[in-house]
């Protein structure tokens, strides 16, 4: 017999609104819906209403998280409108915070997976150790999460005095650290008997489906922006690209504590080779950008982000679009959900499997999804919109 | 290879190592380090001010209102609009706002929320 289970868009789970249809045989999964369109924040809207230099803060805030390469992907798309550079040292100094943030968000994320699938020890281990990497952020930004360092030309502020020390020092215990947390997590029963074997996604579906980020490389790809399309000095600063081919939730975790040692050794190697001279180009709060388009690429934490924005030479831009890359990743969780042959996935492997992809659901809002099972597609005319402002139920056609 | 437990050490020397935490609101405030550059609450010299309403422009979140006074047009900080960017701090030409390293901020009056 069959039930329709959901979760979401409210469950311990998941804290983000998401809301997934499982169609289960018991225990067995045998088909799942996602849907994400929970909390449209119109924040592509609103880029086009306000100055490029306040729209650097808003798309910041666009994910707390991953605010370094949201910023970082927004700078060098309006520098490539500008047609402008940022100087040498800028470029280190944006690697350094990018990293630091990559660092803090691995670490973020496997102490809450770990979380999610119960080891609450190693947790609480993670996220102390995410701290030290936290003040080193405030250390260089001047503020814990949203750093607001990068800005259209280079960067807000130079190294503080002293803090390359302090810098190496936090280097040398993360790097420590993440060599224990490894051997933990290869030897206790517990993480690998909830991840091996579990949501395996095939390196082919993960192509076809657009995968990217750490999620692609746990598939066995190589892929990563940094190296496929150097944007900010990565072609100067040399690194591994970490891949697994296990394919499986264990995949996932190894990926990501493999890249953050290897963050850690890129901002050692930036800081070795810190090239000297300014941190940032004259330019005025206010401009015009010629009229063009443009398109930026950023590693973030997660997978690739894509900014695009048309300017029409005015001082904001007509049209900005922000591709963030847990909209790319989602699809998968589907894939991965479906039971099919000797691949049998049951409703407890649901936290693994979701939080695997290190979902983000509220940069990724921004799209209706067309239900071809049910013939239900959810477009909202404005007719609807103005309905349900005066709190009528909108009909979906 | 699965070893079970492997954790047991390092609960063990956590036991004998200093708190991680602060005991924030009431005890051990001298632990709190902020760096320099920390981006606190505005804070404002008024007679350095010469009303270029730079500030009130290139603020995102539009906290920044500019009033007549006698001294002609002056900006109000409304703090409890602030997300603490510094773009003002930055763009001010007199150096006239400045980001001190107050990050308590908390009022039961909505005016203790306003720098003028």
């Amino acid at each position: 017999m069959n039930f329709e289970v959901p979760i979401g868009p409210q469950h311990p789970i998941h804290v983000e609104p998401l809301m997934l249809r499982l169609k289960v045989e018991g225990e067995l999964i045998v088909d799942a819906d996602v849907d994400v369109s929970y909390i449209h924040r119109g924040i592509e809207k609103a880029l086009e209403l306000r100055p490029y230099i306040q729209g650097l803060y808003l798309v910041e805030r666009i994910c707390g998280i991953c605010n370094a390469a949201q910023s970082l992907c927004y700078c060098l798309n309006v520098e490539q409108l500008l047609g402008k550079e940022a100087p040498p040292r800028a470029r280190y100094l944006r690697i350094v915070v990018e990293e630091l943030s990559r660092i803090h968000s691995h670490l973020l994320w496997l102490g809450h997976y770990l979380h999610t699938l119960g080891f609450e020890t190693l947790f609480m281990y993670f996220w102390r150790d995410r701290e030290r990497v936290m003040d080193m952020l405030e250390l260089i930004t001047g503020n814990r999460v949203t750093t607001a360092y990068n800005t259209i030309g280079g960067v807000r502020r130079d190294l503080p005095p002293g803090a390359e020390q302090k810098l190496r020092r936090t280097l040398d215990y993360i790097e420590e650290r993440v060599r224990y947390y490894e051997k933990v997590i290869d030897s206790e029963p517990t993480i690998l008997a909830r991840t091996q074997r579990v949501g395996i996604l095939k390196p082919g579906d993960a192509v076809r489906m657009g995968v990217t980020g750490p999620h692609l490389r746990a598939s066995g790809i190589k892929h990563d922006v940094r190296l496929d399309d150097p944007y900010s000095g990565h072609d100067e600063i040399p690194f591994n690209v970490i891949t697994w081919d296990t394919c499986d939730c264990y995949a996932r975790v190894k990926v990501r504590l493999r890249e953050t040692s290897e963050c850690v050794n890129m901002i050692r190697y930036a800081l070795d080779h810190m090239p000297s001279g300014d941190y940032r180009l004259k330019i005025p709060p206010f401009f015009k950008a010629p009229p063009g388009e443009s398109l930026s690429r950023v590693e973030a934490p997660r997978g690739e982000l894509v900014h695009y924005s048309i300017s029409d030479g005015g001082d904001r831009p007509y049209r900005y679009r922000v591709r963030t890359p847990t909209l790319a990743n989602l699809l998968s969780v589907v894939e991965m959900l479906r039971s099919r042959g000797d691949y049998e996935v049951y409703i407890a492997d649901v936290p693994a499997i979701l939080g695997g992809i290190d979902p983000c659901i509220c940069c990724s809002a921004r799209i209706l999804i067309t239900d071809e099972a049910k013939k239900r597609r959810m477009i909202t005319t404005l007719d609807d919109i103005i309905r349900f402002s005066r709190g009528r139920r909108v009909e979906r056609r | 290879m699965k070893v079970p437990g492997r954790l047991v050490a390092e609960a063990l020397k956590s036991l004998f190592r200093r708190r991680a935490t602060i005991l924030y609101p009431y005890r051990e405030l001298d632990k709190v380090h902020l760096p320099e550059g920390f981006r606190g609450r505005i804070e404002f010299d008024r007679s350095k001010c010469i009303g270029c309403q730079l500030c009130f422009r290139v603020c995102p979140a539009k906290a920044i209102e500019i009033v007549d006074d006698e001294k002609g047009k002056r900006p109000i900080f409304y703090i409890y609009r602030c997300i603490y960017c510094a773009q003002c701090a930055e763009v001010c030409p007199t150096k006239a706002i400045s980001m001190s390293k107050i990050f308590e901020n908390i009022a039961l009056r909505k005016e203790d929320m306003v720098v003028r």
